[in-house]
C-alpha cells in the first residue's frame, strides 16, 4: 500500500470557500417566505402581544420542512436504559407538535423546525404582507422642531463669532489684486487693510425638520361582562394598531382609557389587568378621550387614532350620548374604530352597539365584529383599508 | 490557533497505524486526509462530506441547524468525517489534540475497510463517487442557469424528488427484472401447474394474465418509474429525478450499516491504539475520548456503543465460548477475528442485530421499548425473559431503511384514467398524516395526474387521494 496523502490546512482557502453561502441564503429566503405565509397564525399566538420590540419570537416554520413518507408518532422505538428500567416508567416527553424534535425520536430526516425572529422583524413582515402604500404625511400636521441650526451659505453682516476668517482673508486678497490692476511689483511695499466689504460671516439657518406625531387612544370596556378571552382579543387588536402606527410616525404616544360607568386614564399594565366590575356607559370613555385630546393632543399637531373595544353590552339610555360622542371623535381623529368582541360560545349575545353605530356615516369610522383569535388579523386588515379610504377622501376634499 | 502537532507528526503516526492495520489484516482504499477548521467541518457535514454537490436550500438548512446546535453546545463536532470513495477522503479537525488525531485516523481506517469490504457497498463504485457528485452538481447548475428553466423550477422539482428519493428498492442483491422478464413470470404464474392426471381431471380454466398492466409487478423505485412513465415531464426534470435517485442509492448502504460500521471502526481504533504502545499521557487521553464516544445514550441508541458491544461479543463467543454456549451451539468452527471479517462482509444492520444481538447483551444494555402515551414516552417492554424478542423486533424495525415505509406503485393507469395507485405495505405502524399529505402533493406534482394511496389507519383500511382540488381521505 502506498502512503496516505495529507493535505494541510490552508487558511486562505478556508476564508475563500464558503460553499454553503448560497444555499443558506436560499434557505433564509424560504424561511421568511414561510413566516409571511403563516403570519395570521403567528399573530394569533398570545405571546407577541404587549412585548418589547426586541423580544425574540419563536416561529414554527412549516414551509421549509422536508417532507417524506414517515411513520407516525405512535410507532414504538427502542432505547438504552441505565440498568433498572421498568415497564411503565416515563422516559421522556413525547415530541410536541409534529414528529421528531427532542426525545428519543429515531426517525431520520424528520425535524420540527423553528426559527427566532425579533418582534420588530415580525411586525415588519406583517406590514409588508399588508401591502399598504405609505401614507403621505399631511403638511398641516407636521410640526416644526427647532432642534438644531445648520450652516447655509455666507453673508456680509453677522456677529463676530460667526466670522469666517479664511473667506474674509481671501476676499481681501482678491480686492487687492483687483485694485493693482495687473501691476505686480508694488505688492510688498503697500499696506492693504481690511475693508468692511471683505468681512464674511457664516449664515446659520434654523434646521426645520418635519416631524410627525401620532397618538393612539385605546379605549376599552372593563365592565363585568368583559372576561379574559375578550380582553385578550382586545389586546391583540390594540397591539396591532399601536405597532402599525409606530411604523408610520416618528413619535407615537399611547393613551389607555378604561371605562365602566366612569372612565379613567390608566397605565398599560392596569389597562389589561384591571378587574372587571360594574355596568357600562360607553359615552364616558369617549368623553374622556375627547378630554384627553383637548388637553394634550391637539388635532392640528397630532395624528389621532382611536379604537374602542367592547362587548356591546351598553346601558341602553347611554346609546344616544355614545353616538354623539363618537361623532365628535370622528371629527378629530384620523381613524376611529369600534370593535365588538363576541367570542363564539361566550353566551353573551345580548345588545349590540353595531346597530346603534349604523347611524354613523363618517368615512373614517369603522366598526367590526371580532369573534375569535383567527379573526383579528382579517379584521385589522379590513380596518386599515378604511384608513386608506379615509385618506383618499380627505385628499380629494 | 496553532495546533499542538505538525503534519510530520501525523504522517509518522499514520505510518505506525497503517503498519498495525495491515498486520491485523484490514484492507483499505488509499487514504487521503484533509485538515480543516470547524467552519469547514460544518460545511462538509451539511454536504455529507462531499467536495462537490448540487445547490439546494436543504443543505443550507442543514448547515444552519448544525451550526446552531454546535454554537449552543448541544452537539459537538465529529472528530472526523470520512466518505465512501476511492481514494477514501477523510477530514481531520485542525483544533483537535494529537491524541484525538491518532484516534481519528485509526477510526477512519476502520470505516475505510468497511466501505471496501461490506457487500452493501459493492455496487457503489467508490472510484467514481467524487466525479459523480461533481457531474450532478454541474448538470443541476446548468439547469439553474438555463434561462428557460431557472432556479425556481429546478428547486420545485428537486424538492419533490428529495421527498421520494428513499422510496426505492431495498435489496440490491435481488436483480430488478426487465419488462420482458416480468411478462414471462406473469405468464408462467398464470399457466396451470403440471398435472400428471390431466386426462381424468377437469381442465382448469386458463386465465390469461393482463400484460397491459403498468407496472406489471408492484414497483418500488418511485422516482425512476415516474421519470420513465410520465410523458409530460421535460428531459431536465427526468434528469433531476434520476440524479436524486442515484444519490439516494449512494447513501442507502450507509444508512443500512450505521451500527455495524461505527461499531467496526470503534472496535478497530480501540485495538489499534491499544497495540500502538502510546506514551502514558496520550493513552489516558485516548481512554477518555474513547469512553466519551462510546457512552450509552440514555433513552436512545448510540450506534458506536451498540455496534462496538456486539462486535466484541462476537469475538468473545468465538475465541472463548463458555461451556453453556458450546453445549448450545457446538465448538466454534473459526477464530474470533475470522468470524469478525466474515460478518463485516456479509451483513447489514438488520441481519447483524438479528444474528448477534443476544438476549444477554440486550439485558446488559438494558434495552427497552417505549411507546407514546399522551404527551409522554413510556416504557412498554424491557428485555426480560418474556419480552426481549418483541423489543428486538421493534429495534430491527427502527434501523436503516426500516424507518422508511414501504410504498409501491400498484397501478399507473388505475381505472384507465392514468391515476397513480400506490400501496403502503402496513407493518403495524401508521403513516404520519401531515407528512403523508405533503408528500402526496409532491407525487401529484411529479405525476401530473391524481394519486391514490392505500394504507391502514388506526387498524382500518384507508385510501387517500390527491387531485387538482386537493388532498382528502376517501370514504370506503
Amino acid at each position: 500500500m502506498g502512503k496516505s496523502v495529507f493535505r494541510p490546512y490552508v487558511e486562505s482557502e478556508a476564508l475563500r470557500s464558503d460553499r454553503s453561502a448560497r444555499d443558506r441564503l436560499r434557505h433564509r429566503h424560504k424561511v421568511r417566505e414561510a413566516i409571511r405565509h403563516n403570519i395570521a397564525d403567528i399573530v394569533a399566538e398570545e405571546s407577541i402581544i404587549g412585548q418589547s420590540p426586541d423580544k425574540i419570537v419563536k416561529v414554527p416554520i412549516r414551509g421549509v420542512r422536508e417532507y417524506r413518507f414517515i411513520f407516525g408518532e405512535d410507532a414504538p422505538g427502542v432505547g438504552t436504559g441505565t440498568g433498572d428500567t421498568r415497564p411503565g416508567q416515563t422516559v421522556g416527553a413525547a415530541p410536541g407538535q409534529g414528529p421528531g424534535g427532542g426525545g428519543p425520536g429515531q426517525q431520520p430526516g424528520v425535524d420540527y423546525y423553528e426559527t427566532d425572529i425579533t418582534l420588530e422583524e415580525l411586525v415588519d413582515i406583517m406590514f409588508e404582507d399588508l401591502d399598504l402604500p405609505h401614507m403621505e404625511r399631511k403638511q398641516l400636521r407636521q410640526i416644526e422642531v427647532e432642534s438644531a441650526r445648520k450652516r447655509k451659505g455666507f453673508r456680509r453682516v453677522g456677529v463676530r463669532a460667526h466670522l469666517d476668517k479664511r473667506r474674509t482673508a481671501m476676499a481681501r486678497v482678491r480686492r487687492a489684486v483687483a485694485s493693482r490692476a495687473g501691476i505686480p511689483q508694488a505688492e510688498s511695499e503697500l499696506r492693504f487693510p481690511f475693508h468692511r466689504d471683505d468681512l464674511k460671516y457664516r449664515r446659520l439657518v434654523r434646521d426645520i425638520r418635519p416631524q410627525s406625531n401620532a397618538a393612539v387612544l385605546c379605549i376599552m370596556d372593563t365592565s363585568g361582562s368583559m372576561d379574559t378571552m375578550k380582553k385578550y382579543l382586545a389586546r391583540s387588536f390594540f397591539f396591532l394598531l399601536y405597532q402599525f402606527v409606530r411604523t408610520r410616525y416618528r413619535n407615537v404616544e399611547v393613551v389607555f382609557i378604561a371605562h365602566d360607568v366612569q372612565a379613567h386614564e390608566v397605565s398599560e399594565e392596569e389597562f389589561f389587568t384591571k378587574g372587571e366590575s360594574g355596568g357600562t356607559a360607553i359615552s364616558s370613555g369617549y368623553l374622556k378621550a375627547l378630554e384627553v385630546i383637548q388637553e394634550r393632543y391637539h388635532p392640528t399637531l397630532w395624528n389621532l387614532y382611536a379604537f374602542h373595544c367592547s362587548d356591546g353590552d351598553n346601558w341602553a339610555q347611554d346609546n344616544p350620548a355614545a353616538l354623539k360622542a363618537a361623532q365628535a371623535l370622528c371629527a378629530v381623529c384620523n381613524l376611529f374604530g369600534y370593535g365588538e368582541i363576541k367570542p363564539l360560545n361566550s353566551g353573551s349575545y345580548g345588545e349590540s352597539l353595531l346597530r346603534v353605530f349604523e347611524a354613523l356615516t363618517a368615512p373614517n369610522f369603522h366598526s367590526l365584529m371580532i369573534e375569535g383569535k383567527d379573526q383579528i388579523w382579517p379584521s385589522f386588515k379590513e380596518f386599515l383599508t378604511h384608513e386608506r379610504e379615509a385618506e383618499t377622501a380627505e385628499r380629494g376634499a | 490557533m496553532t495546533p499542538s502537532w505538525t503534519l510530520q507528526d501525523l504522517q509518522q503516526w499514520d505510518e505506525r497505524i497503517r503498519a498495525r492495520v495491515e498486520a491485523f489484516g484490514l484492507s483499505y482504499f488509499p487514504q487521503e486526509f484533509e485538515i480543516c477548521d470547524p467552519e469547514q467541518m460544518l460545511g462538509y457535514m451539511a454536504y455529507h462530506g462531499l467536495p462537490a454537490q448540487y445547490p439546494h436550500w436543504s443543505f443550507g438548512k442543514a448547515y444552519e441547524r448544525l451550526k446552531t446546535l454546535y454554537h449552543y453546545g448541544v452537539s459537538g463536532l465529529p472528530y472526523e468525517m470520512v466518505i465512501n470513495s476511492d481514494p477514501a477522503l477523510a477530514y481531520l479537525m485542525r483544533d483537535n489534540s494529537l491524541c484525538l488525531q491518532i484516534l481519528t485516523m485509526a477510526h477512519v481506517y476502520g470505516h475505510n475497510d468497511f466501505f471496501r469490504n461490506n457487500f452493501m457497498f459493492r455496487d457503489t463504485r467508490p472510484e467514481f463517487t467524487i466525479g459523480l457528485f461533481k457531474l450532478h452538481a454541474d448538470r443541476v447548475r446548468d439547469y439553474v442557469e438555463d434561462p428557460s428553466i431557472g432556479l425556481q423550477q429546478v428547486e420545485e422539482t428537486l424538492d419533490a424528488a428529495h421527498a421520494l428519493s428513499l422510496q426505492c428498492r431495498r435489496y440490491g442483491a435481488i436483480r430488478k427484472l426487465t419488462r420482458a422478464e416480468q411478462e414471462e413470470h406473469a405468464l408462467a404464474a398464470a399457466a396451470p401447474p403440471h398435472d400428471p392426471y390431466a386426462r381424468i381431471h377437469k381442465r382448469p380454466e386458463y386465465q390469461a394474465p393482463d400484460l397491459s398492466r403498468v407496472p406489471l409487478e408492484p414497483e418500488e423505485d418511485l422516482l425512476l418509474f415516474i421519470a420513465e412513465h410520465n410523458p409530460y415531464l421535460s428531459e431536465w426534470q427526468r434528469d433531476l429525478l434520476r440524479i436524486a435517485h442515484q444519490q439516494a442509492q449512494y447513501f442507502i448502504p450507509q444508512l443500512e450499516t450505521k451500527i455495524m460500521n461505527e461499531g467496526w471502526a470503534s472496535y478497530w481504533h480501540y485495538r489499534i491504539l491499544n497495540s500502538l504502545e502510546l506514551p502514558e499521557s496520550l493513552y489516558l487521553e485516548f481512554l477518555v475520548h474513547h469512553n466519551q464516544v462510546l457512552r450509552p445514550q440514555s433513552g436512545g441508541i448510540n450506534p458506536y456503543h451498540l455496534g462496538f458491544k456486539i462486535w466484541q461479543g462476537i469475538e468473545r463467543r468465538y475465541d472463548a465460548p463458555t461451556e453453556d454456549e458450546i453445549r448450545q451451539h457446538g465448538t466454534p468452527e473459526m477464530s474470533g477475528v475470522e468470524k469478525l471479517f466474515e460478518v463485516r462482509q456479509t451483513d447489514r444492520d438488520v441481519s447483524f442485530l438479528r444474528r448477534f444481538l443476544t438476549p444477554a447483551l440486550m439485558r446488559e444494555l438494558d434495552l427497552f421499548e417505549y411507546q407514546r402515551e399522551g404527551d409522554k414516552l413510556v416504557v412498554s417492554k424491557v428485555s426480560d425473559e418474556e419480552h426481549w424478542e418483541e423489543v428486538k423486533r421493534t429495534l430491527l424495525q427502527n434501523v436503516g431503511m426500516g424507518t422508511v415505509p414501504v410504498i409501491r406503485i400498484a397501478d399507473a393507469d388505475f381505472r384507465h384514467n392514468r391515476v397513480l395507485l400506490i400501496e403502503h405495505e402496513h407493518d403495524g405502524r401508521d403513516l404520519q398524516p401531515e407528512y403523508l399529505e405533503k408528500t402526496m402533493g409532491y407525487l401529484f406534482q411529479l405525476w401530473g395526474r391524481p394519486v391514490l394511496l392505500k394504507t391502514r389507519l388506526h387498524g382500518q383500511p384507508a385510501t387517500f387521494s390527491r387531485t387538482e382540488s386537493g388532498f382528502e381521505q376517501l370514504k370506503s
